[in-house]
């Protein structure tokens, strides 16, 4: 097994970093770590990395335990964390050459795994790392990453405050390191990225709110969710929504209004209530959860014990 | 169309040059009083040199400039009275308290103590945060930081607001309910001037503008564009334009 995280607690004084965190990351995978900020992503790569020990539970990495086995675990790891290690005063080419050979290789042994990544910011190899852009400082870390051909690729929130288009390329990338049999863990505040990876956790206030494959049916979060759309655009129905009977919660998303119901209540009464408000194109229908539906269900579910504020904002 | 008088922002043929590179390419636009008005492109396409212009902290190289009524290369301190600013990198001191950050705000901006103490009650009232007013900021969830954000950014009940980037990193309820405050800023007047890397969030706005390579290649509402380029959302729409 690549990677088994076995019921990690980690605090930072009182604060609780992470909490019972366990889970397990299959060969070839590709992982995704999903959560707002805060949510204790950094700290479990530190834990992962070798870098963070844990205070209770235990983590390895093919085989080697974080803690005991640090120096082991350091060498089949590539590690990007979320700000780029990158040595801003060496060129691009410096890096690479040094990255390879702190893991003892060179730039040509395994140049096979990062071409298709390096060849992008090749033409500016003569540049010093701190006068690129984000995108290309991005693609830099990864091949400095990946130089040494580890056998677990783990990247924190590597598409951060990066555009959309930036954020599909570097997504195809991922794929095609992963075709050649590396195992990827990577963690995201974006939740339309999880929908990419072949399994999520999915992670808040510390605590692994659940493990879901994307592809298969999601029956099992027994949602009664419903999209309400409109011509008329659906923002000025939100708080009439919220005050009916039998809606649990509605939030916008995207140009549409999501509105889960209680268990038990009747779409059918909801939609004749809606007559009422004579818009023919008010459209209320089923629809299966989003990741983000998801994500924000259990969100609720956990709000409800988490009493440490009093209320949620 | 809209008077003229109803465009809170005016921008004409707006350049600016850094040397040889030109970061704003012609831009022309207007913005619409107590409109939610998307600014969204790819990072590098010339989104924060604009703001910076629009808000008074950066001259531009040409081009014909209004914000609020006031002109950008002679009145930009009266310019900067007007408007609020908040980005999701720079928004409260994390040394100060809630209470703290809400006064020194409020006392930048020139409001008289009298009316501090009793819009600050208010506003941790109907922010449900009275009971953590004297916690410090980097002690608080980023999703409830960055409400607050938001509020004290328009506690001087500013004519537009520019949001910069405001909800990375938040959780999606968070994220929602922040979106929602911004729909009650325009419901007191307030224009609002937005940028996100979150597509979604585009559909929240009237109208939206992509920047591309220092240009705006498009300005419409959502539902416009995505009729402009048969897309049934606005990511699709924005890969679109940027790989053109």
């Amino acid at each position: 097994m690549p990677l088994i995280v076995d019921h990690i607690d980690k605090y930072y004084k009182e604060v609780r970093a992470l909490h019972q965190v366990d889970f397990q990351v299959q060969d070839g995978e590709l992982f995704g770590l999903i959560g707002p900020d805060g949510a204790g992503k950094s700290t479990l790569f530190r834990v992962m990395a070798s870098l963070v020990v844990p205070d209770r539970g235990r983590c390895t990495m093919q085989g080697y335990d974080v803690v005991r086995d640090y120096r082991e675990v350091r060498k089949i790891i590539g590690y990007m964390p979320g700000r780029f290690s990158l040595y801003m005063d060496l060129s691009v080419e410096e890096n690479l050459a040094f990255y390879a050979r702190v893991f003892g290789t060179t730039v040509d042994e395994h140049y096979d795994l990062v071409r298709e990544v390096y060849e992008q910011i090749a033409p500016f190899k003569k540049r010093l790392a701190g006068k690129l852009s984000g995108g290309m400082k991005q693609k830099l870390a990864l091949s400095c990453a990946l130089i040494h051909r580890p056998g677990i690729l783990i990247l924190d929130e590597p598409t951060t405050g990066v555009d959309a288009v930036s954020r599909m390329e570097f997504w195809s990338m991922l794929q095609k390191i992963k075709a050649q049999g590396i195992t990827i863990v990577v963690s995201t505040p974006y939740m339309d990225e999880a929908e990419l990876c072949d399994r999520v956790a999915m992670i808040q206030n510390g605590k692994l709110l659940e493990v879901i494959d994307p592809a298969s049916p999601r029956e099992e979060a027994n949602l009664q969710l419903f999209s309400l759309s409109s011509s008329r655009g659906v923002y000025t129905y939100l708080e009439k929504i919220r005050g009916m009977e039998g809606c649990r919660h509605a939030w916008l998303f995207g140009d549409r209004l999501h509105v889960t119901l209680e268990s038990g209540a009747d779409a059918e009464r909801m939609r004749e209530v809606m007559e009422s408000w004579n818009d023919p194109s008010l459209k209320l229908q089923p629809i299966k959860p989003s990741i983000e539906d998801l994500f924000m269900a259990l969100m609720e579910q956990e709000g409800k014990e988490d009493t440490v504020t009093g209320n949620r904002i | 169309m809209m008077a003229p008088q109803e465009h809170i922002i005016e921008v004409k043929e707006l350049v600016k040059k850094f040397g040889s590179f030109t970061a704003n390419d012609h831009l022309t636009f207007h913005v619409e009083k107590g409109e939610i008005f998307g600014f969204l492109g790819a990072n590098g396409a010339g989104k924060t040199t604009a703001i910076r212009i629009l808000c008074g902290l950066s001259y531009p190289t040409s081009g014909e400039l209004m914000v609020a009524g006031h002109d950008v290369y002679r009145e930009r301190e009266k310019i900067k009275q007007k408007i609020g600013y908040m980005s999701q990198k720079f928004s409260l001191y994390e040394d100060l308290t809630v209470s703290e950050n809400i006064r020194l705000y409020a006392g930048i901006y020139g409001l008289g103590r009298k009316k501090i103490l009793s819009r600050e009650e208010h506003l941790l009232e109907r922010l449900g945060l009275s009971h953590i007013r004297h916690r410090l900021i980097r002690e608080i969830p980023l999703g409830w930081k960055q409400k607050l954000a938001f509020s004290v950014a328009i506690f001087h009940q500013p004519a537009i607001v520019f949001l910069d980037e405001p909800t990375g990193g938040v959780d999606p309820i968070a994220r929602r309910q922040f979106w929602e405050m911004i729909h009650d800023a325009t419901e007191e007047g307030i224009t609002v001037f937005v940028t996100t890397h979150y597509m979604d969030e585009a559909e929240y706005c009237d109208r939206v503008s992509i920047m591309v390579d220092g240009r705006i290649d498009a300005l419409d509402t959502p539902a416009a564009l995505k009729k402009q380029f048969e897309s049934t959302n606005m990511n699709d729409v924005f890969l679109k334009l940027a790989r053109r």
